[in-house]
């Protein structure tokens, strides 16, 4: 029998982090930056995220709000600032933004794994792992009263703030790109930035902010991970491939961040359902049912681009440079 | 570029060509400030003086004979990889499928040597895992080239979905075919009869790897360079319209490039399995499909010096092993200072296209 | 015009293009009320000056003046703050917007954004001056026209006073310019200052009250319109007396070559592009084709070439012994080596039939490399014609190992077209081939393609500029709207004939 209502909880943390993710790199793609390197910056979020935690733990006494604030802060200091590499390397200097975001990716996925397998030798601290149960804690609360009720609570109330968060911020991007002005102009900067520059709009500046914003809510799903899903153990190459997944989820939302809600939990109950499905003792089928993430994505990919819908198109600079004088 | 709020002082504006020796020039600094970059850094987490981290590093890579052969096999596999996404690269196809290519190369070369091991002689068996890796390979590349050329999906993504298919892919087969039942994984194919090992040139593990690899890199600059279908890459991935102007049929052209990409990832995926590993696992690959990517576009598509950007990637990481296997630390090191290259490798590119030049402010009433 | 005062002034204003001297020293005044044309040849910088007007460029040397009060224009926002409006030749527009959120875009208007509210102001502007525009449209839905419209509803919008329109009447319908001309001029009334580049005389004659003329980046004088004639304008532009005379040698012997019937052509959407057109190409003469932009002529040559799948109607060659065969069907590359051979030009000159990374040997085998059995491409052939090119044709060039894109426009031009004349074509079909070249060029391609057709070649030539039309074709097919108005002779035909065959099919007025 399938259980749905312990399904669609984990279905849902599974989907946050992607959630994240895919926030983030829409917005940086409607500024016309294709960020491959959100995978690392998912993980440079997260482990930045454990090492604010472990030293602020490792400083002995621990206050909630700090036990939140600290890992919070230093997560957004650390995708920052792969964000401004991105976009100075991109942005400023004009590179390939493949060629860097895939050097940003194995960048940072090296970055959190080797800090989160070296941060007990460098410290010299004594503990065996890194374990942040105090701060997971505090990022798992949640609310009192959600367990008395029953099945409802299980389902929408069981969740720590993040993912509160995670779907707050997707519902203003959407917000933000459909109805305000600064929405209406990142999205005519992402589609042809010689026209928006002709407007008198900044593109530099557009293009940083939207690409650090976005990597700095793509961090989030990182910390996200570590901290609510994975109770404060990091793992190395615990995170695995969400961050491909968060940029294929990008597609499969149609560049719409509220699509993204009910998409990430969708794509999350993908990822997990071999482990509802009953395959008795043959595990190996089990790992087919994984292939469904992606097979999903490379339909939806498909379907797109045959029906070639305008309003479901990339973004028409998407990946390209702009330079003004090149004409 | 001007800047908007006042001066103008710094002009940028595109460069014409630059002498290859100034390009390089300025290539060569950038690698230089990188290792230096990179020294400070590890100097900084492990205490050791810069030079001795560069001591480290060379000891790593070329301290032993057996390094020295570990080496060029790496260098071999990675620089086979990079060759194989360049025709696709030149026509702008982006592939970052590699990995995925690699890996159902692999699975086939395995599926062979397990399923025919006993049944065969060895050297048809080794033709059909030649063929059948190759074939493997070249249709998971295929596909999202027909997709690309029929609806022009993008192939960016098609490709690194399909990684992820094939790691699916193999971690059931390999659940399927474990050895013993229960382990998780394959363990060494055919240890006792050695049947499907790519033969061994004298006691040389790795050269056979090696020479294929050196023969391939010829063979594709002169492809590239020489023949029709190179010529025809090339006028595609410069402008479609053209292509279609002249009568190339480019939606051939893609497919049959990217199946020829894909194709030659699927020889990685054997030379790994049929010539050292001997077993597949779904990190076969280790993410050469990417740093492939990066090797071809830093060596601008030209396959001889492929092989000295990748020399410079793989000494970098045996380098960074040996750091940390010195220091106990984690072995993701290597992957921070290929980043570093990296960085500063993508960033000197602009100093190479783009001329900056101080201009006299000469706009009056300010 | 002579008591109002001069709202923009520009003094002095050098702009340099690496050795380039795109504007050298320029004055130019331009009033309040009146109507200005700005002239010249292409190339002579009209469009470089305009766009330091409106903020695309910042002059290196000089000054504007705004309302006697002196300027800097950084940007094109600076410009919108002095009231400066240009509406490009290439439209500044995002396609997936509607017409409304392009008009609003880059504005910083206080309070949050309201669409319904901007669609209003948007309808009160169109109402004032006769535009018509949906303020919801999606642009990728639009007309030329429309979103030309939505280009000047944009500036208006932004209450700009000073209007610069680079070459509007290009892409338009003659009604089309008719009703743009109609609210231009409302505008002027209105007080509004205006400036419009092109080179169309008769546009210059109908439309402004005052012209400027610049020549190789250099201001030669300007004049009231009505004091003034075509001649003399021509003349200023060009800097000598000028005299458009082309030679036209009378065919020798023509055949029939290429028979076209009831050919009908559809693009991918659907619209149909060639309605049911037939004629017939002879050898050794020039069959021109005119008709405004967008009729089908690009189809029309294509479909030739085999690039464009025919739904109805045939083509045939026909060989010099009078064998006809059929070209519908055939894919390009066989229909090339009938001797059948294309050089389109288009609109960025390179992108179709050169590639602008290539060097000049590359770019000859374009067409020929696949000949032979070889697996690896030959280029010393190319090279040798490379260099056959480069010599006859005197094309500009350090070398043949020179990326094309280095090179001007009009040796570009000269190297497209003498490669497909180098193949010995038996019909050559080329299209704009004097696009954007000076008048020194362009004579030369003329002579290139004389050569070709006293050499027995049919030539299938699609044309711009009328006037070059009537004086070197021996035929004119005139296209409207995809069917084929008809076909008169090149020797004695009239330009209003010929104008009014464009606009309207058989040229007749109703009734």
């Amino acid at each position: 029998m399938f259980d749905f209502v312990s399904f669609f909880p984990r279905a849902v943390m599974q989907g946050i982090p992607l959630l994240l993710g895919a926030t983030g790199e829409t917005l940086t793609e409607k500024s016309g930056n294709l960020n491959l390197g959100i995978p690392g910056i998912m993980y440079v979020g997260g482990i930045c995220g454990v090492i604010g935690a472990f030293f602020y733990e490792q400083s002995g006494n621990v206050n909630g709000i700090l036990a939140v604030l600290i890992p919070l802060l230093c997560c957004m200091l650390g995708s920052l600032l792969m964000g401004l590499l991105y976009c100075f390397l991109t942005v400023t200097l004009r590179a390939n933004q493949n060629v860097t975001g895939l050097a940003m990716a194995t960048f940072g996925v090296g970055f959190g794994n080797f800090f989160g397998g070296s941060l007990i030798k460098l410290t010299g601290s004594d503990v065996p792992s890194i374990a942040l149960s105090a701060t997971s804690s505090y990022f798992r609360q949640s609310l009192p009263f959600a367990e008395k009720l029953g099945a409802f609570g299980k389902m929408f109330l069981s969740y720590g703030f993040l993912a509160y968060l995670a779907i707050v911020i997707a519902l203003v991007s959407s917000y933000v790109l459909k109805r305000t002005r600064v929405g209406l102009q990142l999205r005519a900067v992402g589609e042809s930035p010689a026209t928006a520059d002709a407007a008198g709009i900044n593109i530099t500046r557009y293009k940083f902010v939207a690409t650090c914003v976005g990597s700095m809510i793509a961090g989030l799903g990182g910390l996200y991970y570590v901290m609510d899903y994975a109770c404060g153990v990091w793992s190395n190459d615990a995170f695995g491939d969400r961050g491909w997944l968060a940029i294929a989820l990008v597609i499969f939302t149609i560049w719409r961040p509220n699509v993204g809600i009910l998409s990430s939990i969708l794509f999350g109950g993908l990822y997990i359902l071999y482990l509802f499905i009953p395959t008795g003792t043959n595990l190996a089928v089990k790992e087919l049912y994984k292939m469904l993430p992606y097979l999903v994505t490379i339909v939806v990919l498909i379907v797109s681009s045959m029906r070639n819908k305008r309003e479901n198109q990339p973004p028409e600079s998407l990946g390209v440079p702009y330079f003004r004088e090149e004409r | 570029m001007a800047n908007k709020s006042g001066r103008s002082v710094l002009h940028i504006s595109k460069r014409g060509a630059l002498p290859w020796y100034a390009a390089w020039a300025i290539r060569g600094a950038a690698i230089v400030l990188a290792l230096i970059v990179s020294g400070v850094f590890t100097a900084a987490l492990t205490g050791l003086n810069p030079l001795g981290v560069y001591a480290a590093m060379i000891q790593g890579a070329f301290g032993t004979e057996r390094k020295v052969w570990i080496l060029g096999q790496n260098l071999a596999i990675l620089l086979c990889v990079s060759l194989a996404v360049t025709p696709a690269f030149k026509m702008r196809f982006w592939n970052v499928g590699g990995e995925g290519q690699i890996l159902i190369g692999g699975l086939a070369t395995a599926a062979c040597m397990i399923l025919l091991g006993d049944k065969i002689p060895n050297w048809l068996l080794i033709i059909v895992m030649v063929v059948s890796s190759v074939l493997a390979g070249a249709i998971w590349g295929g596909i999202p080239a027909i997709c690309k050329a029929r609806w022009n999906t993008n192939e960016t993504l098609f490709t690194l979905m399909m990684n992820y298919v094939a790691t699916q892919l193999v971690a059931f087969m390999v659940i399927v075919w474990e050895v013993p039942k229960g382990a998780g994984k394959i363990g060494i194919i055919n240890q006792n009869t050695e049947a499907g090992w790519l033969p061994q040139i004298g006691s040389y593990k790795y050269l056979l790897n090696i020479l294929v690899v050196a023969a391939l890199t010829v063979v594709m600059y002169f492809y590239l360079t020489r023949s029709k279908q190179g010529y025809e890459i090339s006028v595609v991935g410069e402008s479609e319209r053209t292509a279609r102007y002249v009568g190339i049929k480019v939606g051939k052209v893609i497919v049959r490039t990217m199946m020829i990409s894909g194709g030659l990832c699927g020889l990685a995926g054997l030379l790994l399995v049929g010539g050292t590993d001997h077993t597949i696992t779904t990190t076969i690959a280790g993410g050469r499909g990417f740093t492939a990517v990066m090797v071809a576009w830093l060596a601008k598509f030209n396959p001889f010096t492929m092989v000295f950007t990748s020399f410079l990637l793989v000494f970098l990481s045996r380098g960074a092993s040996e750091i940390t296997t010195i220091y106990g630390l984690n072995h993701s090191f290597g992957d921070i200072l290929t980043g570093i290259i990296l960085f500063f490798i993508i960033g000197s590119e602009f100093f190479i296209n783009y001329r900056l030049s101080f201009l006299k402010n000469t706009g009056k009433g300010e | 015009m002579e008591n109002s005062t001069a709202v923009v002034k520009m003094r002095n204003i050098t702009k340099r293009f690496g050795p380039v001297l795109a504007n050298d020293r320029v004055w130019l005044d331009i009033y309040k009320g009146e109507i200005l044309a700005l002239l010249g040849e292409n190339g002579s910088g009209k469009t470089t000056l305009m766009n330091m007007l409106s903020g695309i460029y910042f002059p290196d040397e000089g000054q504007i003046f705004i309302n006697e009060e002196e300027a800097v224009i950084r940007s094109p926002k600076d410009a919108f703050r002095y009231g400066i409006g240009m509406i490009h030749q290439h439209f500044k527009l995002v396609d997936v917007l509607t017409a409304a959120e392009n008009i609003v875009l880059g504005l910083k208007e206080p309070g949050r954004l309201d669409m319904d509210k901007v669609a209003e102001k948007v309808k009160r502007i169109c109402d004032a001056y006769g535009f018509d525009v949906d303020p919801y449209q999606k642009i990728y839905n639009m007309s030329v026209s429309q979103k030309q419209t939505v280009e000047i509803v944009k500036v208006l919008y932004r209450g700009a006073d000073i209007l610069i329109l680079d070459e509007p009447t290009a892409v338009l319908t003659p009604q089309e310019t008719e009703k743009l001309f109609a609210v231009l001029r409302n505008m002027r009334d209105d007080g509004k200052a205006i400036v419009i580049i092109t080179h169309k005389m008769h546009e210059v004659e109908e439309l402004s009250d005052r012209v400027a003329i610049l020549r190789h980046g250099q201001f030669v004088g300007d004049m009231l319109t009505k004091m003034t004639n075509a001649q003399e304008m021509t003349n200023m532009m060009v800097g000598r007396p000028v005299t458009l005379n082309i030679e036209r040698p009378d065919p020798v012997n023509p055949k029939p070559r290429i028979e076209v019937e009831g050919l009908t052509v559809r693009d991918p959407e659907g619209t149909v592009k060639l309605d049911n057109v037939s004629f017939t190409a002879c050898s050794g003469e020039i069959l021109g084709i005119a008709g405004i932009s967008g009729c089908g002529q690009k189809e029309l040559l294509e479909a030739i070439a085999g690039l464009q799948p025919a739904e109805k109607g045939s083509i045939r060659y026909v060989t010099d012994d009078g064998v006809r065969e059929e070209l519908i069907g055939k894919d390009p590359l066989s229909i090339a080596d009938m001797g059948v051979c294309l050089s389109f030009v288009p609109e960025d000159r390179l992108g179709m039939g050169l590639v602008g990374s290539m060097d000049l040997t590359d770019n000859m085998m374009l067409r020929s490399f696949r000949r032979g059995r070889s697996f690896f491409t030959d280029r010393k052939n190319p090279r040798v014609l490379a260099e056959k090119v480069v010599k006859d044709l005197e094309v500009n060039t350090p070398g043949v190992s020179t990326p094309v894109r280095r090179l001007s426009g009009g040796n570009v031009q000269k190297v497209l077209v003498g490669r497909e004349i180098s193949s010995a074509p038996s019909v050559l079909l080329t299209a704009y081939a004097v696009r954007g070249l000076d008048i020194n060029s362009s004579y030369t391609i003329y002579d290139l393609i004389n050569q070709q057709k006293k050499s027995g070649v049919a030539v299938i030539f699609v044309g711009e500029d009328l006037d070059v039309l009537l004086e070197l074709c021996d035929r004119i097919l005139v296209l409207c709207g995809g069917k084929v108005s008809g076909i008169v002779e090149g020797r004695g035909a009239s330009k209003p004939e010929v104008g009014m065959m464009m606009t309207r099919l058989g040229g007749k007025t109703n009734g």
